[in-house]
């Protein structure tokens, strides 16, 4: 293997680990909205398929940003686009 | 996943789009005709098949149970539908409803070891852009091309490039959000079953036995429970922004 295709690969695999950090957000967040979720339902047990609806909805908009991270992270590793 | 292939274990990693039958060229621009369009005909012959089954001989009085199932279903997309979009958008139902039944059956039919219709980038592609064009078509049905054009101009004419962005961000983030949940779980599962049968052979063993169960547990998450979560995901956000496009309940 040539040192530029090694350096390439080195760097794609490292791109794809950092490429990941971006699942701590969605994480975060969507911990944050089902803890919410939780709350109201206790407060309020007959609006819970409405919370829960509303909530699922909420937690796939935020997951968004970690899916794009690991779509980034799928191609580097499997699709090698520098190579 | 056949016996033998069960016993040579997957002792390589490889992540391969569909496979292609045959391609041919039309005006110079090359078509493939790929394993998802033969599977997406086998997912349509199926709802089809069921469709067919479940509202053979319907009748008002002494209800089968096939008919009781049929309105069950029938009644809880009606009811979502309703419910989310408001009665004024009930003649969405039958879009809603096919993309709901679609999206399930092709990400679902992976569990017969097929290829998951969904985890091809084309075919939520496909729907997004139809979803995007139902928005488009409602913005304009009730503000006019100009008013739909003015729309990109709010609130103030600086804001032009990011609405635009915006607008197309719409289908874009939809379409990828389905896409990578198939296709990671399938590529997480595959990495799993390499991990296993790697681990297999450094205790000894000829035949990976570790790929027995294990890989089970992700596969509920990753084909069951991801499966109907983003199909439900996918037809909510389409109900949430066509009725948004709209004006409010009570304006109309």
């Amino acid at each position: 293997m040539e040192m530029s295709e090694a350096i390439v690969l080195a760097g794609s695999a490292i791109g794809a680990g950092l490429a990941m950090i971006a699942g701590i957000g969605p994480g975060i967040g969507e911990g944050y909205a089902v803890g919410k979720a939780c709350e109201a339902i206790a407060r309020q047990p007959e609006a819970s398929g409405a919370v829960t609806r509303t909530m699922f909805v909420g937690c796939a908009v935020a997951e968004s940003t970690g899916i794009y991270g690991l779509i980034v992270a799928l191609l580097l590793m499997f699709l090698k686009p520098f190579t | 996943m056949t016996i033998p292939e069960f016993l040579r274990g997957s002792s390589e990693l490889t992540v391969t789009g569909p496979k292609v039958i045959a391609s041919f060229e039309v005006f110079g621009i090359t078509v493939n005709f790929t394993e998802t369009i033969v599977l997406q005909w086998f997912v349509i012959a199926l709802i089809l098949g069921l469709c067919r089954f479940l509202t053979h001989k319907l009748t008002v009085s002494g209800v089968s149970k096939r008919q009781v199932i049929a309105e069950m279903l029938v009644d809880a997309i009606h009811n979502l539908v309703s419910d989310t979009m408001g009665k004024r958008w009930m003649f969405m139902t039958p879009y809603i409803a096919t993309i709901f039944a679609f999206s399930i059956c092709g990400s679902l039919i992976s569990l017969l070891g097929l290829r998951a219709v969904t985890s091809d980038f084309s075919v939520l592609a496909t729907w997004a852009v139809i979803t995007f064009l139902l928005i488009t078509a409602t913005k304009i049905r009730f503000n006019g091309v100009g008013g739909w054009l003015k729309g990109f101009l709010d609130p103030v004419p600086v804001m032009l490039p990011i609405n635009i962005l915006s607008e197309v961000a719409t289908p874009v983030s939809m379409a990828l959000r389905h896409f990578g949940n198939i296709a990671g779980g399938a590529v997480i599962t595959a990495l799993l079953y390499y991990g296993l049968t790697g681990l297999s052979r450094m205790v000894g063993l000829e035949i990976p036995l570790f790929t027995i169960g294990i890989p089970a547990v992700l596969s509920i998450y990753f084909d069951l429970f991801s499966s109907f979560m983003q199909a439900f995901i996918f037809i909510m956000l389409t109900m949430v922004f066509i009725s948004n496009a709209g004006p409010a309940e009570d304006e109309a």
